[in-house]
């Protein structure tokens, strides 16, 4: 990593005694744990488990019930510009009445009421997202025309656009076929290299993502964990996650992999 | 049915100057307002809404009070009961469609009582631009200037929470306020477009031009622009028809927008599906690290 950030940066999540609740059950508590700036983490844990409700507890979407939560080295906040989100699910709602480029320029000036022209400032940086992303080529195509993996990189696009510190990235590798998933990958680790950036990724399946992560932040027991990846990726912790034997294997190339059975 | 040959005369008589200006400020508030309900899939609300202002419209017209007044009163309670249901399309619909049969139950029941005006009940069923007074013209024009100068404000985060509302709303966007704002500013655009096209056909004038303008580009000012010239068009064209050969003018309107949308549909066909639209859900071959519903 070539863009570590100074020992000065206040972790990008921290979890000081923690607890959400949503209609009335307690979605997880005890959490404690600090997500150092410039990590790359996995976020796992079995369906329901709460992970979408740590970023939205992140996002300022919802309270904690108790606890204190600290953001980028300040309390959560509702329309915090440092923080670029790409939801579950995202890609499926969006229309045909949106085009690519249209959608990433709503990362940056979207919530601006009145009527404003786009200076050539704005267009250029909505111009470099797409082409970081690699969606420079059907940038002016609609969402609706564009396969899962195009859509999911515009979605990066616009989370990126406005030069977040950390992006919450929920299940982006869903519904993508592998080699898609592996360039979505591949695309995170570019950016982590480009800049400082912190980012989180809900996953289902940790192997596609094992190349770029440095660590995890599991849920576990009805309480959220961090640990750097090697000390998660263990038979015994993932097997215990997910209720069903889980074997961790390393190839003669020292990459390292994890199978079901 | 017959050719009037005094056609450019009758447009020069005060009715049809009152239709024209009229229908040119529907066209340009249904026009622009059209994007956004085709964006938040709010076409059968836009639908229902017509509906809605029916029983305002009789019920007026039972107590004596201006239809306009009546209308407007109906649409935006409606359209604010519409928006206290559920976020989900589903759930809308079935809300939406509940009020809008026992709206029109309503405008049964009070037309029924105001049965010396059946003509007015008429007009509100299927419009007539031939009866637009010069006072309606006034409450036309401060509409129209209400909701264009309303969209000027919201329309960017409005397009954000329309079709992005969950980074809309992390990213501080009112999602709530401007849904409200919205379905105010489309229940004072139904209040006008009803007594041009009437509760009806009122669909081809709100949605229909939209509906085209977005087949032909998805440049959000370009779709503004191409969908108030296709409604400005229904409206004008509509009008002349109607001079040259003395039917409703409301079919007419209806007839030329649906005929743009007919043509639009039919040339960007081809194009369309020659687009491979591939999404990607595609089969592993390697064994899955995690399975993918786990206890
Ligand atoms: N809007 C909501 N209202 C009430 N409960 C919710 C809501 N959203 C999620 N939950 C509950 O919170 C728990 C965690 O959900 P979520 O964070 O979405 O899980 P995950 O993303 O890990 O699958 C689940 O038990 C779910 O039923
Ligand atoms: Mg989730």
């Amino acid at each position: 990593m070539t863009a570590a950030p100074d020992s000065e940066t206040p972790p990008a999540l921290v979890l000081d005694g923690v607890s959400v609740v949503r209609g009335g059950r307690v979605v997880w508590d005890e959490g404690d744990l600090a997500v150092p700036a410039g990590a790359v983490v996995g976020v796992i844990g079995p369906n329901g488990a709460g992970k979408t409700t740590l970023f939205q507890l992140a996002l300022g979407l919802l309270p904690a019930a108790t606890g204190r939560v600290e953001v980028l080295g300040a309390p959560p906040r509702r329309g915090n510009r440092r923080i670029g989100y790409v939801p579950q699910n995202y890609t499926a709602a969006l229309g045909q009445a949106v085009r690519a480029r249209d959608l990433v320029a709503l990362g940056l000036t979207g919530t601006r009421f009145g009527l404003h022209r786009s200076t050539p400032d704005e267009r250029a940086r909505v111009d470099d997202a797409l082409r970081r992303v690699g969606a420079a080529g059907y940038a002016d195509r609609r969402m609706s025309e564009l396969s899962g993996g195009q859509q999911q990189r515009v979605a990066i696009a616009q989370a990126i656009v406005d030069d977040a510190d950390l992006l919450l990235l929920d299940e982006p590798l869903a519904n993508l076929d592998l080699r898609n998933s592996q360039e979505i990958v591949t695309l995170l680790g570019e950016l982590r290299r480009e800049r400082a950036v912190t980012i989180m990724v809900v996953a289902h399946d940790l192997n596609p993502l094992l190349p770029v992560l440095t660590d995890a932040v599991y849920l576990l027991d009805g309480h959220p964990h961090h640990d750097v990846i090697g000390e998660v990726v263990t038979e015994d912790l993932l097997t215990h996650l997910y209720g069903t034997r889980v074997r961790v294997v390393r190839t003669a190339q020292g990459d390292l992999f994890t199978r079901s059975g | 049915m017959r050719f009037q040959e005094n056609w450019f005369q009758i447009l020069q008589t005060t009715f049809m100057q009152h239709a024209l200006v009229g229908g040119s400020l529907v066209a340009l508030t249904a026009g622009l307002m059209g994007y956004f309900v085709i964006t938040r899939q709010n076409a059968f609300a836009a639908h229902a809404l017509a509906h809605i202002g029916f029983p305002g419209a009789t019920g007026a017209i039972l107590v004596g009070a201006p239809v306009t007044l009546g209308l407007a009163v109906f649409c935006v309670g409606g359209g604010l009961l519409i928006g206290l249901f559920g976020k989900r399309v589903a759930e809308r619909e079935i809300a939406t469609g509940t009020i809008l049969a026992f709206a029109t139950g309503l405008g049964v029941l009070f037309a029924s009582l105001a049965t010396a005006n059946a003509s007015t009940t008429t007009n509100v069923l299927f419009g007539n631009l031939l009866a637009i007074s010069r006072d309606q013209l006034w409450t036309f024009g401060g509409f129209t200037l209400l909701v264009v100068a309303a969209l000027a404000v919201i329309a960017r985060p409005l397009v954000f929470a329309s079709v992005d509302p969950a980074v809309a709303e992390a990213r501080g966007v009112p999602v709530r306020a401007l849904g409200v704002a919205f379905v105010v500013l489309l229940a004072l655009t139904i209040t006008m477009a009803v007594q041009v096209v009437g509760t009806l056909l009122l669909f081809a004038l709100v949605v229909t031009p939209a509906a085209a303008a977005l087949r032909l580009t998805a440049r959000p000012g370009a779709v503004a622009g191409l969908s108030v010239a296709f409604a400005l068009a229904s409206v004008w064209v509509g009008l002349v028809l109607s001079a040259m050969i003395d039917l409703p003018p409301s079919f007419f309107v209806v007839a030329v927008a649906v005929l743009i949308w007919g043509t639009v549909l039919v040339a960007t066909r081809e194009r369309r599906s020659a687009r491979p639209a591939a999404p990607a859900v595609g089969g592993h071959d390697v064994v899955h690290a995690v399975p993918e519903r786990a206890r």
